[in-house]
C-alpha cells in the first residue's frame, strides 16, 4: 500500500526519522559517563526494509556501536564532530527524502486532477 | 543505564528536553561551586566542597531513544585547603582556618562544557523540529 505508492522513499524516510532518533541520543548523551554511541547503517537498514523486512527489524540489525576515533577516560564514545556531521548528513538526507515524496503526491494529485 | 519507559514513547522532545535540564544541573553546580571559593569555615569538615553531578542513560527500549537523567550530585574529593589565620574570627584553637575545595578553573571549564553541550542538543532540537514541521505541512501544489 504506502510502499508501493512512495516506493524506496517512504521507507527511506522512516529510517532517517529512526537515524535522527538514535544521533540525537548521540548529542544528549555526550557527557553521560559510559555511553557508548550508536548509529544506524542506513545503506543496510534500507536494503533489508526493501527485501521485506519491517523498520524495527531492519534497525535493529544495521545498528553498530562508533568506534571512537580516540577513547576518553570515563569510556564515553560520543565525539561530536563525528555526531554533528552524520545529524546534518542525515538532517539533508531527510529533507531530500521529503522533498521525493512531495513530487510523488503532487505527480499522482495531477493525474487525478487530469491537469 | 535505567529504562525510561513511562506512560507514554519517548520523543526527540523528551530526550533533548531531559539533556538540557541535566546540563543545566551541570551549570548550576560549577555555579555554585565557583560562588563558595575562597569560603572559609572554622573547620575540615565545616568547609564548602565542590559539588559533580553524575548523568546516567535512560533508555527508552520502545522507540531506541537514549536521553539523560542527573544521578545524583556527588562530593568531590579535594579536600579543603588548611591556613593559618589567626585574626580570621573563624579560626580553631591554632588559629587555622580552612578554604574550600574549590578548583576555579575545573569550575570555568565544567560551565564552558556545559553550556557547549546544551548548546549542540538545542540546535540538534531545532533542526528535528524543522524537520518535523516540514513533515506536518507538507504541502503539494
Amino acid at each position: 500500500m504506502g510502499n508501493s505508492l512512495f516506493g524506496i522513499h517512504g521507507m527511506a524516510l522512516e529510517l532517517r526519522a529512526q537515524r535522527l532518533g538514535v544521533l540525537t541520543s548521540n548529542i544528549a548523551n555526550a557527557g553521560t559517563p559510559g555511553y557508548k554511541a550508536r548509529d544506524i547503517d542506513f545503506a543496510g537498514a534500507l536494503q533489508a526494509m526493501s527485501r521485506g523486512s519491517g523498520v524495527a527489524q531492519a534497525v535493529g540489525a544495521a545498528t553498530q556501536y562508533r568506534v571512537p576515533v580516540m577513547s576518553s577516560l570515563d569510556g564515553n564514545t560520543v565525539e561530536m564532530a563525528t555526531e554533528q556531521t552524520a545529524f546534518a548528513e542525515n538532517a539533508i538526507g531527510y529533507e531530500a527524502t521529503l522533498n521525493m515524496i512531495q513530487d510523488r503526491v503532487t505527480t499522482i494529485n495531477r493525474a487525478l486532477k487530469g491537469e | 543505564m535505567s529504562s525510561g519507559n513511562s506512560a507514554h514513547p519517548m520523543t526527540l522532545f523528551d530526550a533533548s528536553a531531559r539533556a538540557m535540564s541535566a546540563q543545566l544541573v551541570r551549570m548550576n553546580a560549577a555555579a555554585s561551586n565557583l560562588a563558595n571559593a575562597g569560603t572559609v569555615a572554622g573547620s575540615a569538615q565545616g568547609a564548602y566542597r565542590a559539588m559533580r553531578p553524575v548523568f546516567a542513560t535512560v533508555l527508552d527500549t520502545r522507540t531506541g531513544i537514549a536521553s539523560v537523567k542527573v544521578q545524583g550530585v556527588y562530593q568531590s574529593g579535594a579536600s579543603p585547603v588548611q591556613i593559618h589565620d589567626p585574626d580570621n574570627p573563624l579560626a580553631d584553637g591554632n588559629g587555622d582556618v580552612w578554604q574550600s575545595g574549590v578548583d576555579e578553573n575545573a569550575e570555568m571549564i565544567e560551565i564552558t562544557d556545559a553550556s557547549r553541550q546544551y548548546q549542540n542538543v538545542v540546535s540538534a532540537m531545532q533542526t528535528a523540529k524543522q524537520l518535523t514541521m516540514d513533515t506536518l505541512r507538507m504541502k503539494t501544489s
